[in-house]
C-alpha cells in the first residue's frame, strides 16, 4: 500500500501478494476488460475467446437480462427492449439527445437523466451501463479466480462532471471499486508510451462509436502530461453508421420504416461501412417487413462524400487543442489512432494529411485503451515493480465556474487545468441584509449560464445580516485527481459554511443508488453481503500491511505512547479481520486509521524532503523517475 | 517541507522572476512523483486526504510559477504590492491608445478574415512582450522598484488579453 509505495527510484516497495485490479474500457460499441498478468498487459476474454463485449443490453420481461453479443443479436427483433450506445445517455437528459425520434425506444418523460421503458421495467444509463460493467466483473472475477481490489474505467476526455460521476454510479452499481477514472486517449498513449518508450508530443485521435476525443499529451521520462484536451461528445462511428442509413433512404427512396426495418437497416449500414475498410464497395442487401427488397452497392467514394462533413468536424477540436497547448502542427511527434472508427480510409487520410505524416496504428485500435487502462490498474493497486515509477499527470477538458449577477459565468478553474486542482474567489453579497447566497456551480467555455452545462446548486445559510457588499464569502473548488468536483462557501467573519461534493443535475443521490443495488439483487445472483464482507477484509488486510510497512520504514517518527496505541489497534484489527462482523472490521479499521493519521503526515513530510535531499546524483540525468520499457503488450 | 511556504521555497528556488524553466520543470515532477494521488490509490483516507492536499499545492505552486506573468504578480504580492484587477487601475493615455490601435488592426483582420494578418500581429505581439518580460526582470530582480513593475505588470496584464483576442480571432476565421 501507498504509505510506502514512497520508495525510492529503483527500490522496490515491501513485497506483497499481486492484487487483482483491472482496466475497463467502457465503449459506446464495445467494451473491454484488460488486466496485468506477469508483467503483460492482456485483454481478457469471454468463454468463447472473444475480446469484446458488444456494449448491448437486451431488457426481459421476467426481469432479467441478456448483454453482449445475445442482446446484439436480437437487437433488430426487440429493438425497443435492446439497449445500445448507452453511452450516450450517460449523465444525459432526454432533451440532450439529438435525433431521438430516430431511435427505437420509450424514453420516459420524467425530468432529469433520462430512463428508458423496457420490458424489465424503467431503466436509466446507468443502470444499463452497470449490466454491462456487471458482465465484464464476472469475467474478470472467473479468470483471475479472486475478487478484484478494484477498476480503473475509461472514460472519453471530453466527458464532463455528469457524465463521469453516472460512469462512478454504473461502477457501484456493478460491484466495482473505482481506482480512478481515466481518460480513453490518456490510456491509450499510456499503452504506447510504454510500448515505445516514446518521447516528445504525441496527440490522440480517438474516434469511438459515439464520441470523438482529442488530447495532446507530452511523454518525458515517465511522465504523461496532458498539455490540452478537446473533442466533441455527440460525435462517433454511429454518426457515420446513420449518414449510411440516410443515403439508403434517399438511394432505395424507401417509405417510413418500421422500428424493426429500421433497425435492421442501421444494422447493414454498419457492416457496409466496416467491409468498407478493406474493399472498395459494399454490397447492402436486406428485405423489409412488408417483403420489400433493398439491394445498393455502396463505394468508398460516396461514403467518403456523404461523410465528408463528419471527419472535417473532427479536425476543429484537433485545432483548438492544439492551439490550447500552444503548439503547432510541425510539433508534433506521432498521432496515436484510438477507436474501430479510426479505421475507416477517408479518416486515416484526413489525419495524415491535417498532422502532415502517417498515424500511428501499430497496437490494435480496439484494445488500445483498455490495455492502457489495466497497465494503470496495476499501478494504481500497488503492484509496482522497480522501475515502475512512471507517473500520469492530467488535465479537466472543460472549464468549472460559478453563475454570477445577470446569468453571466465566472470560471473559477480554466480548462486544461492540472489535476488535482483548487481554486478560491470571493464573493460578496447583494442586498442589503442578505443572510443566504445561492451558489450555481456551471461548466463550459461560454460565458452565459444558459450556454453551459448545469451541474450543481447549494445555498449558503446564516450569513449574519450586513450591509450589501461587506460580507466576504470565499467559494473554494477542490477537483480531485478523477476530475470530480467538490465545492465549499464559507463566510470569512462568522464561519458559517456550506458545501457539497458535485453530483450533478443528472447524477444519481446515494439513496438512488442504494435502492437500485437492492432491486438488482433481485434479479441478480449475487451475495453482496458476503462480498461486503470479503471487501472489508481484503480492506482490512491492505491497511494491516501498509502500517506495518510504515511501522517498518518509520517508526522512529513516533513516540513510544503513540507506537503502542497504533500496535493495540493493530492487534484489534487483526482479530476483527478473522471474524464475520462487518461492523466490527469497519470500527477497528476506523481507530487505526485515526492513531496513524499524524504518523501518515509525518510519513509525507519526510518523503518530501527526501525528495530534494540526494537530488545531486538524480539531477546527472535530469529526473528521478524511468521510462518504463517492454513489458506490456 | 512547510504546507504553506511560498512557491519559491516549496520548489527550492531562489525567490525572483529570472528562473530556469527546466529546473522548476525538474522540481515540479519530483515533488509530483512523491505527492500525486496515483502513488496513494490504494492507501488509507488520511494518506489519501494529504497526498490531495499536497498534489493541490504543488500544482498550484507551479502554475503560477511557470508563466511569467503570474509570477511577477506573485512576486509583487509575495511584496505586499498587490497590483489589483486591470478593470480599475488608471493607465497612462499613450499605452491605452496603442492599445486602441491594435485592437482596431485585430477588429479588422477578423473581420475581413485575414488569418495571416492575425498570424503576422500574433507573432508581433510575442516579440513585444518578450521585451517587456526582459525589462520586468530588471526591475524587479537588479533595481528592486516594484512600483515601476507593478506599472509594467498591469500593462502586461492588458496586453495579454489582447493575445487572447487574437486566439478567438484566428478561432472565428477558421469556422
Amino acid at each position: 500500500m501507498a504509505l510506502l509505495q514512497i520508495a525510492e527510484p529503483g527500490e522496490s516497495a515491501a513485497p506483497h501478494e499481486h492484487r487483482l485490479a483491472v482496466g475497463i474500457d467502457l465503449g459506446t460499441t464495445n467494451s473491454l476488460v484488460a488486466t496485468v498478468r506477469s508483467g503483460l498487459a492482456v485483454v481478457l476474454r469471454d468463454e468463447l475467446g472473444r475480446p469484446l463485449l458488444p456494449s448491448v443490453v437486451r431488457y426481459l420481461s421476467d426481469g432479467g437480462n441478456e448483454v453482449g453479443y445475445e442482446a446484439q443479436a436480437r437487437q433488430a427483433l426487440d429493438p425497443r427492449n435492446t439497449i445500445g450506445s448507452v453511452k450516450r445517455f450517460m449523465g444525459r437528459g432526454i432533451k440532450d439527445i439529438a435525433n431521438r425520434e430516430s431511435l427505437p425506444y420509450v424514453f420516459d418523460e420524467s425530468p432529469g437523466m433520462l430512463r428508458m421503458h423496457t420490458a424489465a421495467g424503467l431503466k436509466s444509463p446507468v443502470e444499463v451501463s452497470a449490466d454491462i460493467l456487471r458482465v465484464l466483473r464476472v469475467r474478470a472475477e472467473a479468470s483471475l479466480d479472486g475478487s478484484l481490489v478494484g477498476a480503473v474505467i475509461t472514460v472519453p476526455a471530453y466527458f464532463d462532471e455528469a457524465q463521469r460521476q453516472a460512469t462512478k454510479d454504473a461502477a457501484t452499481l456493478a460491484g466495482l471499486p473505482v481506482l480512478r477514472l481515466l481518460n480513453e486517449p490518456t490510456a491509450a498513449a499510456i499503452a504506447y508510451g510504454l510500448d515505445n518508450a516514446s518521447e516528445g508530443v504525441y496527440a490522440v485521435y480517438d474516434l469511438g462509436g459515439g464520441t470523438f476525443d482529442i488530447s495532446i499529451l507530452k511523454l518525458s521520462r515517465g511522465i504523461f502530461e496532458v498539455l490540452a484536451t478537446g473533442g466533441d461528445s455527440a460525435l462517433g462511428g454511429d454518426d457515420f453508421d446513420h449518414r449510411i442509413f440516410c443515403w439508403m433512404l434517399e438511394a432505395a427512396d424507401l417509405k417510413p420504416l418500421s422500428v424493426e426495418d429500421a433497425s435492421m437497416l442501421l444494422a447493414r449500414a454498419r457492416e457496409a461501412k466496416e467491409y468498407l475498410t478493406f474493399h472498395g464497395v459494399a454490397p447492402i442487401t436486406g428485405r423489409l417487413n412488408s417483403g420489400e427488397v433493398v439491394d445498393l452497392k455502396l463505394t468508398t467514394e460516396i461514403f467518403a462524400e456523404i461523410t465528408q462533413t463528419l471527419v472535417a468536424k473532427t479536425l476543429q477540436p484537433v485545432k483548438k487543442a492544439l492551439r490550447d497547448a500552444g503548439l503547432s502542427v510541425s510539433e508534433v511527434k506521432g498521432v496515436v489512432m484510438v477507436g474501430g472508427a479510426t479505421r475507416m480510409p477517408q479518416v486515416q487520410r484526413a489525419v495524415g494529411e491535417f498532422f502532415r505524416q502517417d498515424p500511428l496504428n501499430n497496437l490494435d485500435p480496439d484494445k488500445v485503451v483498455a490495455i492502457g487502462a489495466a497497465t494503470q490498474a496495476n499501478l494504481l493497486a500497488g503492484n509496482r515493480a522497480a522501475g515502475d515509477n512512471w507517473l500520469l499527470l492530467d488535465v479537466i477538458p472543460l472549464s468549472l465556474g460559478l453563475e454570477t449577477m445577470g446569468g453571466l459565468v465566472e470560471k473559477i478553474i480554466p480548462r486544461n487545468s492540472t489535476i488535482p486542482t483548487a481554486r478560491a474567489q470571493e464573493f460578496t453579497t447583494f442586498r442589503d441584509g442578505q443572510t443566504a447566497l445561492a451558489v450555481h456551480v456551471v461548466q463550459g467555455e461560454r460565458e452565459l449560464v444558459s450556454d453551459c452545462r448545469s451541474l450543481a446548486r447549494f445555498e449558503l445559510r446564516g450569513i449574519p445580516p450586513m450591509v450589501a457588499g461587506s460580507a466576504r464569502i470565499r467559494v473554494a473548488f477542490q477537483v480531485d485527481a478523477d476530475g470530480l468536483l467538490s465545492v465549499t462557501a464559507r463566510e470569512q467573519a462568522s464561519g458559517v459554511e456550506a458545501s457539497i461534493v458535485v453530483k450533478p443535475s443528472y447524477g444519481l443521490s446515494d439513496d438512488e443508488i442504494a435502492g437500485m443495488l437492492k432491486d438488482s439483487m433481485a434479479h441478480v445472483r449475487d451475495d453482496s453481503l458476503l462480498r461486503a464482507l470479503k471487501e472489508s477484509q481484503v480492506d482490512a488486510q491492505r491497511l494491516l500491511e501498509a502500517v506495518r510497512a510504515a511501522l517498518g520504514a518509520d517508526s522512529d517518527l513516533l513516540s513510544a505512547d503513540e507506537l503502542s496505541r497504533i500496535d493495540g489497534d493493530i492487534v484489534k484489527l487483526e482479530s476483527a479481520a478473522l471474524g464475520e462482523n462487518r461492523r466490527q472490521i469497519m470500527l477497528a479499521m476506523d481507530d487505526l486509521e485515526a492513531d496513524t493519521k499524524d504518523f501518515a503526515a509525518q510519513r509525507m513530510d519526510k518523503s518530501i524532503r527526501r525528495a530534494f535531499s540526494g537530488r545531486n546524483i538524480k539531477e546527472l540525468d535530469g529526473a528521478p523517475v524511468t521510462v518504463k520499457t517492454g513489458e506490456t503488450a | 517541507m512547510d504546507f504553506n511556504s511560498d512557491h519559491f521555497s516549496l520548489f527550492e528556488l531562489p525567490v525572483a522572476f529570472r528562473l530556469d524553466p527546466s529546473l522548476l520543470d525538474r522540481r515540479y515532477i519530483e515533488m509530483q512523483s512523491r505527492v500525486h494521488p496515483d502513488r496513494f490509490a490504494s492507501a488509507g483516507e488520511a494518506e489519501r486526504r494529504l497526498s490531495l492536499q499536497w498534489a493541490t499545492r504543488v500544482n498550484e505552486g507551479y502554475q503560477t510559477l511557470k508563466k511569467p506573468l503570474s509570477r511577477a504578480r506573485y512576486l509583487l504580492h509575495l511584496a505586499a504590492h498587490d497590483v489589483g484587477s486591470e478593470n480599475n487601475v488608471a493607465m497612462p493615455a499613450d499605452f491605452l491608445v496603442e492599445q486602441m490601435e491594435w485592437r482596431e488592426a485585430v477588429a479588422e483582420a477578423r473581420a475581413a478574415g485575414e488569418h495571416h494578418e492575425l498570424e503576422h500581429l500574433h507573432h508581433r505581439l510575442k516579440r513585444d512582450i518578450g521585451e517587456r518580460y526582459d525589462e520586468l526582470a530588471v526591475l524587479l530582480d537588479d533595481k528592486h522598484d516594484l512600483e515601476q513593475a507593478a506599472d509594467r505588470v498591469r500593462r502586461l496584464m492588458f496586453i495579454d488579453k489582447l493575445l487572447v483576442e487574437i486566439d478567438d480571432a484566428m478561432v472565428a476565421c477558421e469556422e
